[in-house]
């Protein structure tokens, strides 16, 4: 498939209020394409693989920026750049977890455009999908990359249901570690869902990874108290430090009292379609302290039932090997 | 063709000069744009770029990155991947650092654009980090250079004196194939007046 240079012809609408952003959407619907810091759009458009007919730039919608300190937590405009998250002074004193996840997020120059709504709603990065084949995804029937001899170190270990792509998300972990609630605005309402609901897997919707329908958008992020100052870990594993999407990913939070943990919540990246919870993991070490007997305690733990294809399996050591540095740094 | 008439001269003439992109300049997406359904954004914007307001023509989908080099003949903006995975298009809008292959141009409008031709001082003094960059041999091909130079500029604008970590972190979204990352840091780091 030739590269292009340029992008074809499109409409290009820049509302300045949500409403305007919303109407546009809904008339749109899928013709349109809601863009925040383009980083996962470019791509598409350039290669041809996607088309849509017109962009809904959203970044001049002053209400959807900025962060605030809400009665319960905090509130993060859409499109707060992950550069702004990171160096947020509340967020990186009370959710360092948050701070962290958005600060190893490809590059200084993607995240200073890179905004939280597109880093949690960007499509997954299978090649074969990207590269605009007629997968399950693009809604043919066949997946390029689980036979035996696809290149799928990537791809994932656990819930394929025909696709087998990962979440590319770095910051998705985090908040479902953190509890988040996404605010999704529709024409004449909206609607809260938690982030642990907000990603889905391919057998519930294989062309979509997030519960959001066509005509919605993604306006805010809140994040509740709850895990305020919390012990946390977090850690990206990839290939390079800059650009590469994670091979594996673990956002952990945690409250300890008295040496041991009252409740935890781990929940590892790029190992599914969405952003998995290491429920049987955090079930083992309530109570437990933190140290390297509890970790030895649940060693293995997190990778039991993966599904590994030809060639992923060193990403269920890794997920192991990362629970085990949560539990002992 | 004479040889005065080169194709840089003749497309900025063409821009320069108010006749419209489509008149053969050799952009195939020219027609296509004017038969674009009515609706959306001006074409005609007025930018700001390295100081001065420029009125140029801008196709909806067009980026930074192409509006710079082949509008406003500012080549020093080098396209590399284009997909925003090699920062050799880095340029600065106000003040931060933007791969401008991944940038839409109409996102731009109202904001300050500074290339690398917009660096050096009206006398022709080069800035600070250009002349480091000279002092220390930081580029080998040279290719990668303008986006090294603004994430630097950048940088100290924000930060002064780095340190060497610093200056690794703030220059990593840009790739040198030559692999002179450390000549580069080298020139951050005198730039900065770290080293004598």
């Amino acid at each position: 498939m030739p590269a292009y240079d340029n992008m074809p012809a499109m409409e290009l609408y820049q509302p300045v209020q949500v409403e305007d952003a919303l109407s546009l959407a809904s008339r749109l619907a899928d013709r349109g394409w809601l863009l925040g810091g383009g980083q996962d759009t470019y791509g598409w458009i350039k290669d041809r693989a996607k088309r849509p007919e017109a962009l809904i730039d959203l970044n001049g919608i002053e209400s959807m920026r900025g962060i605030r300190e809400t009665s319960d937590g905090i509130e993060i405009g859409a499109l707060a750049t992950l550069t702004e998250i990171s160096t947020n002074p509340l967020i990186s004193e009370r959710y360092a977890l948050l701070a962290k996840a958005a600060s190893v997020v490809a590059s200084p120059q993607i995240r200073n455009v890179g905004t939280i709504a597109g880093n949690v709603s960007q499509d997954v990065r299978c090649w074969y999908y990207r590269r605009g084949l007629d997968c399950y995804r693009a809604g043919g029937n066949l997946c390029y990359a689980d036979t035996p001899e696809a290149q799928n170190r990537e791809h994932a270990l656990f819930n394929a249901s025909r696709c087998v792509a990962v979440t590319p998300s770095d910051t998705g972990p985090a908040l479902v570690a953190l509890e988040a609630q996404m605010v999704i605005s529709r024409e004449g309402g909206q609607r809260v869902v938690a982030a642990e609901d907000f990603f889905v897997g391919p057998a519930i919707n294989i062309t979509r990874t997030t519960v959001m329908e066509p005509g919605e958008i993604l306006t805010a992020v809140r994040i509740p108290a709850k895990w305020a100052n919390a012990e946390y870990f977090y850690e990206k594993v990839a290939d390079r430090n800059v650009w590469d999407f994670a091979l594996v990913s673990l956002a952990a939070v945690m409250r300890t009292e008295g040496g041991n943990i009252q409740d935890s919540r781990l929940v590892c990246g790029a190992v599914e379609c969405t952003p998995r919870r290491l429920r049987s993991v955090e079930q083992a070490i309530q109570g437990q302290p933190r140290n390297q007997a509890t970790a030895d305690m649940v060693a293995g733990m997190a990778s039991e039932g993966a599904q590994p294809l030809t060639h992923n399996h060193f990403k269920m050591p890794l997920m192991d090997n990362l629970v085990q540095r949560a539990l002992t740094a | 063709m004479t040889p005065k008439l080169t194709r840089r001269r003749f497309i900025k003439s063409v821009i320069f000069f108010g006749a419209a992109a489509s008149s053969g300049a050799g952009f195939y997406l020219a027609s296509a744009a004017a038969q674009r359904p009515a609706g959306g954004v001006e074409r005609l914007v007025s930018l700001n770029v390295n100081g001065r307001t420029r009125r140029v023509d801008v196709m909806p989908q067009e980026t930074l990155a192409h509006t710079l080099r082949y509008k406003l003949g500012l080549t020093g903006t080098k396209l590399g991947c284009n997909r925003g995975e090699c920062g050799a298009c880095t340029v600065t809008v106000d003040d931060v650092t933007n791969y401008a292959c991944s940038t839409l141009t109409h996102s731009v409008k109202g904001r300050q654009v500074v290339t690398v031709e917009g660096l050096r001082a009206a006398d022709g003094t080069l800035h600070a980090v250009q002349q480091a960059f000279i002092d220390e041999l930081s580029p080998q091909c040279g290719f990668c250079t303008p986006g090294q130079i603004m994430s630097a500029v950048a940088l100290l604008k924000t930060n002064p004196r780095p340190t060497r970590e610093e200056a690794r972190q703030a220059l990593s979204g840009n790739l040198c194939r030559c692999g002179a990352y450390d000549h580069y840091l080298n020139g951050v780091m005198r730039a900065s007046g770290q080293l004598s």
